[in-house]
């Protein structure tokens, strides 16, 4: 992480899933033939590119970054609610339990056709708070 | 009454029936999918998560897509599908008494294959009764289906998969999810959907159960209450909430009511959520050239329900002679293949073990009955 992109694989059960083995361009995540196995991630040939994050139907993928700067780091994550935050925005930066933890700055909004609708947000915290940040609260919908 | 004669008739146009149905057309058998509904897909088209499996399996596909593709393929294998059509019994011979397009049609067919899945279980609760509570799969199919919000302040009552992905849902159709109730002392789905919502930020609350529902005319209150190991309430442990709806996901029961009339036998699995009709590895019933697929044979999720109607829609083929018993036996292997790989790790184990003792049940049956004494196995 301190050396640049890589992902984190925050899968723990064993459950029958391999989408992240065959989306892998880099041979970096392994399942292998049982495919209730949990995934392995290989550091050093992982480049952070993040298909994996948007191909995860877990959603439990993302891509880790301390090497942003002296201060900061990034956190890309999958996000499937509308409406989606606006490169640039401060938005509140939550835990993986929900709770708001930091502020954060969206970087980047990936929506791209293979994504299937899954949106992935690169945002910019503090960096003692990449190992925390996992998602964003929610954005209020305008009203109809 | 009009008469209508096929190869194979499928009652249910789901996941399980519709994969039966491409097998056995694909095959060249005449085929017949019967379902009430106005749109086929069965749950298909309500699932819009990315589902888990293999790639072989097009995990990481949303459901609704392939139920689409699923569709696709039935209308190029040229199996003819009734719609908004009713099947109201069934006799001992498998001869079906349908009400299609306001007439009364006997569908006589060589052979059956009943996948109408299974439907949800309610729970008895004072209030339960008021407007606002509703089964988790009618709050599904109103915001993916219908596109209409069910409420704004949701409480979850169960935690299996059914549960945690709904709450997910209603939350991306905009509605808040106040909390997630569940009876056991742990979460009963997948460790990921559970993530989802709690990086949302609802609560869960395990060993709890709901109290009460309140309100004047609708839901307005709920109020949940800790259990003891023994399922009793702990007073004193009460939390209230103001929710507009209250879901329910508190499993699913096998739609077996057509299987009951033929006679068949059936065999009690509470892991598959009641009675489940007895079959063999070709999903075949006691009552010869009677099938069943998918969740009508026992709860358990999409991908296995394609599977069985993949394995049902095969061996109904190679009944009727247009498979050769080597091109069966070949299909048959790579699907049953796939059945072992759904039902293995930590969550498919019960399902695997549940399917093999209705197997081993079925042949036991089979071997008392040559031998005269019916029943006898069970």
């Amino acid at each position: 992480m301190r050396k640049g992109r890589v992902a984190c694989i925050e899968c723990v059960q064993e459950i029958p899933c391999n989408p992240c083995e065959g989306i892998c361009r880099f041979g970096s995540i392994t399942v292998g033939e049982q495919i209730t196995a949990l995934p392995v991630l290989h550091e050093d040939s992982c480049t952070g590119c993040g298909l994996c994050v948007a191909n995860c139907p877990g959603l439990a993928i993302v891509i880790l970054d301390k090497s942003y700067s002296e201060t900061e780091g990034t956190v890309d994550f999958p996000f499937e609610y509308l409406p989606l935050p606006a490169e640039g925005d401060e938005v509140d930066a939550v835990s993986r339990g929900g709770e708001v933890v930091c502020r954060g700055t969206v970087l980047k909004v990936t929506r791209v056709k293979s994504y299937a609708g899954t949106a992935v947000i690169r945002l910019k915290v503090p960096l003692e708070y990449v190992d925390e940040v996992r998602s964003i609260a929610r954005l209020p919908r305008p009203r109809q | 009454m009009k008469i209508k004669e096929t190869d194979v008739a499928i009652i249910g146009a789901g996941s399980a029936g519709l994969s039966a149905a491409c097998q056995a057309a694909a095959a060249g058998a005449r085929v017949l999918v019967i379902d009430e509904n106005h749109l086929p897909g069965g749950q298909l088209f309500k699932q819009i998560h990315k589902f888990f499996g293999s790639r072989a399996h097009q995990a990481g596909t949303r459901g609704y897509v392939i139920g689409q593709q699923l569709l696709d393929r039935v209308e190029k294998s040229g199996a003819e599908v009734w719609l908004d059509t009713v099947v109201y019994g069934m006799q001992k011979d498998c001869t079906l008494g349908v009400v299609h397009e306001d007439e009364h049609w006997h569908v006589i067919a060589k052979k059956v294959i009943v996948a109408t899945g299974a439907k949800e279980n309610y729970m008895a609760f004072p209030g339960s009764t008021l407007p606002g509570v509703m089964g988790a799969g009618a709050a599904q199919t109103m915001i993916n289906v219908n596109r209409v919000l069910p409420g704004e302040r949701i409480l979850m009552l169960g935690s299996g998969n059914v549960g945690l992905i709904v709450s997910y849902q209603l939350m991306q159709a905009g509605a808040d999810v106040v909390a997630l109730v569940e009876g056991a002392p742990f979460i009963g789905g997948y460790g990921v959907h559970a993530g989802k919502i709690r990086r949302a930020g609802v609560p869960i609350f395990v060993g709890h159960t709901i109290k009460e529902v309140t309100g004047k005319d609708k839901v307005e209150q709920v109020t949940i209450v800790a259990v003891d190991s023994k399922w009793q309430h702990i007073p004193g442990s009460e939390k209230t909430f103001d929710v507009d709806t209250v879901c329910l996901a508190v499993g699913l029961n096998p739609m077996t009511e057509l299987v009951w009339m033929t006679g068949c036998e059936f065999t009690f699995i509470p892991a598959f959520g009641g009675h489940v009709p007895m079959h063999d590895r070709n999903m075949e019933t006691t009552v010869k050239g009677l099938y069943v697929a998918g969740d009508v044979t026992g709860v358990e999720e999409a991908s296995s329900a394609m599977e069985e109607g993949n394995l049902a829609g095969v061996a109904a083929a190679e009944a009727l002679g247009y498979l050769g018993a080597e091109e069966a036996a070949e299909k048959k292997k790579e699907i049953w293949g796939r059945l072992e790989t759904l039902r293995s790790g930590m969550f498919g184990e019960k399902r695997r073990t549940a399917k093999q003792s209705q197997i081993e049940r079925m042949e036991a049956f089979e071997a008392g009955a040559a031998c005269g004494q019916k029943g006898a196995a069970v």
